[in-house]
């Protein structure tokens, strides 16, 4: 599996503020190596974030997002000690998928 | 306090004194074989020979020291220089300069340009095979165009407009690229004709961009 | 040899520049920018991955000798992270030597798990995500535990202020085709490299705002990186040849370099461009 994501999740009211940062590195498929040989995309396409088992967030990604995005989002609905989940999925196929408790 | 009179007892308190006033001293001296600060300048040359590995263009042989980068590291900036070390160094520097065989020593200036944008060359990891270039721009303003310039040198804005086409003029802004520490010893300047990190024509191209009526720099 | 009005001519056009906005002001205004996307870009430090692999790595029975690190004695007794980076380098009695944070993982990862000192050096500085650094990610979880810490490096011992000595002649060793010193560019206060602003290190406020900002995720590199990294990466660009990674030298100048530093608060891993 993938490396893993760093979340932080805290309730301030009703609102949960959600900050994921994740290692990858986001290859756009534009560069090329030193022997001129273009450096193949390698990045994230879906990133899914679900918390109580609903769906709060769905992203489709491209090569605009930068090497080791850092991606913050709100969403109510949810207590402290709730669990968020995020998974992401790339290109290749691989994917990752972490949770943390919300503070 | 009574007097002291030496018996068996005051004899090893007075032996006790004694020792700790030799150990005392001891500390001292051993303050004083701290090494001298010419020691330390040789020892650092040693480590660094051991400290370093050759890579690419980059041979150990960098690390060795002419008279004029041994004096200034001596002195450690061109604020510190005694007069006379500095005259002894200009003139040593001066004598070093070669200047084009044909006379002419204004080339392209906007060849200039892109040799004053340029930052590589040299480095372990550049190609050798490849141009190097002056990187100007790292320490001075030259043109009004190029806001990303640094301030390690003074501005070159306008330098030719201040100064003029003459002969002399071309000859001196020639020279200064050549070998900076003719007009100014251990100057932070890359001596770039002495130490060959620019070719004849690179020079005159540089020089063009700085004296040349038509360059941005005097627009 | 120069006609000597053209210094009053000089100071003249330069005053009238530097009264002019336009030109100034944006020049002015593009270092202002940069500074406030620093400031932004400090949440979401990409070095907290580093951070969390290094916890990972220090806590894992590795190497030949199937042992973690967790006996490692970083200079506050075996297993002691908290609070270590900000007193480093110092002396080691059990390598008789001074020593920085690489160099006393290195030999951590010698003694402690078996490596072989060649394999514990293969992979100092990271180079994407199929060549990861493990130094690095240790580097960066130990420095972390060291946030808020006040630098106290000392030079009681004999080796420590020798250290210092042989640093400080190192940075005004003036050497290469472009007879390049440390001091070229951090000896001098106020001035930049092209838009980078450059810290004096002779002078405690700016060596102390400049040591303490490493280790530090590069954006431009998209790792972190350590200090090591910094002293290899500028003797590059001074035109020497390759700095060895824990060698001696480079243990020297940071000595000189984190001494400067003393009394600041340290603040890393930090963020650069």
């Amino acid at each position: 599996m993938a490396d893993p994501m760093k979340i932080r999740a805290t309730l301030t009211g009703d609102t949960v503020d959600v900050r994921v940062l994740m290692q990858h590195e986001m290859e756009t498929g534009q560069r090329k190596d030193a022997q001129g040989k273009t450096i193949p995309a390698w990045h994230i396409q879906q990133v899914t974030a679900t918390a109580n088992g609903k769906t709060v967030l769905s992203a489709q990604w491209g090569p605009a997002v930068s090497k080791n995005p850092f991606l913050t989002f709100k969403f109510r609905g949810a207590a402290k000690g709730d669990k968020v989940e995020i998974s992401w999925v790339d290109n290749r196929g691989d994917k990752r998928t972490d949770e943390a408790v919300i503070g | 306090m009574s007097v002291m009179i030496p018996t068996a007892k005051k004899k090893s308190a007075l032996a006790v004194a004694v020792a700790a006033l030799v150990a005392f001293l001891a500390l001292v001296a051993g303050c004083a074989t701290m090494l001298s600060d010419n020691d330390i300048a040789a020892k650092a040359t040693a480590m660094m020979k051991t400290s370093f590995r050759e890579s690419g263009q980059a041979k150990l042989d960098r690390l060795d020291q002419d008279d004029v980068q041994a004096t200034c590291s001596q002195y450690e900036s061109a604020q510190k220089l005694p007069k006379d070390v500095a005259e002894r160094l200009e003139k040593s520097q001066m004598a070093t300069i070669r200047y084009p065989a044909d006379g002419k020593m204004e080339g392209n200036w906007k060849a200039g340009e892109a040799i004053a944008q340029n930052g590589t060359g040299k480095q372990f990891n550049d190609d050798p095979s490849k141009p190097s270039g002056a990187n100007c721009y790292a320490c001075h303003q030259l043109t009004p165009q190029e806001l990303s310039f640094g301030t390690i040198g003074p501005p070159l804005l306008g330098y030719g407009k201040l100064r003029g086409n003459s002969p002399e003029i071309q000859k001196y802004t020639y020279g200064k690229i050549y070998n900076s520490q003719a007009f100014s010893a251990c100057s932070n300047m890359p001596r770039f004709g002495h130490n060959g990190i620019l070719t004849e024509q690179q020079m005159k191209d540089v020089v063009a961009l700085l004296l040349d009526p038509a360059s941005p720099v005097n627009k | 040899m120069i006609n000597r009005h053209a210094g009053i001519r000089a100071l003249m056009l330069w005053t009238a520049l530097a009264l002019a906005p336009g030109a100034i002001a944006q020049q002015k205004s593009a270092v202002d920018d940069i500074a406030r996307y620093r400031e932004l870009l400090q949440d979401g430090n990409p070095a907290e991955l580093w951070e969390l692999r290094g916890e990972t790595l220090w806590k894992t029975a590795r190497g030949p000798k199937k042992v973690s690190l967790e006996q490692c004695d970083l200079g506050k007794g075996p297993g002691v992270v908290k609070g270590v980076y900000a007193s480093l380098p110092k002396y080691f009695a059990d390598a008789d030597r001074v020593m920085d944070l690489e160099s006393r993982l290195v030999y951590c990862m010698v003694n402690l798990q078996g490596y072989a000192p060649t394999d514990a050096k293969k992979q100092p500085f990271g180079n994407g995500n199929d060549r990861k650094s493990d130094i690095e990610a240790l580097v960066a979880y130990i420095t972390s535990e060291s946030k808020g810490v006040v630098m106290n490096v000392s030079l009681a011992h004999p080796k420590e202020m020798e250290a210092y000595r042989l640093g400080k002649a190192m940075f005004f060793h003036r050497g290469g085709p472009h007879d390049f010193a440390c001091a070229t560019c951090h000896g001098d206060t106020g001035k930049r490299i092209r838009l980078q602003d450059l810290p004096n290190l002779l002078l405690q406020s700016d060596a102390q705002r400049a040591y303490t900002s490493w280790p530090a995720y590069r954006v431009s590199q998209g790792e972190l990186r350590s200090f090591q990294w910094r002293l290899y990466d500028c003797f590059r660009q001074q035109r020497f040849p390759e700095l060895e990674f824990t060698s001696d030298a480079s243990v020297a100048l940071t000595t000189f370099l984190a001494h400067n530093a003393n009394g600041a608060v340290f603040n890393a891993p930090a963020i650069k461009r």
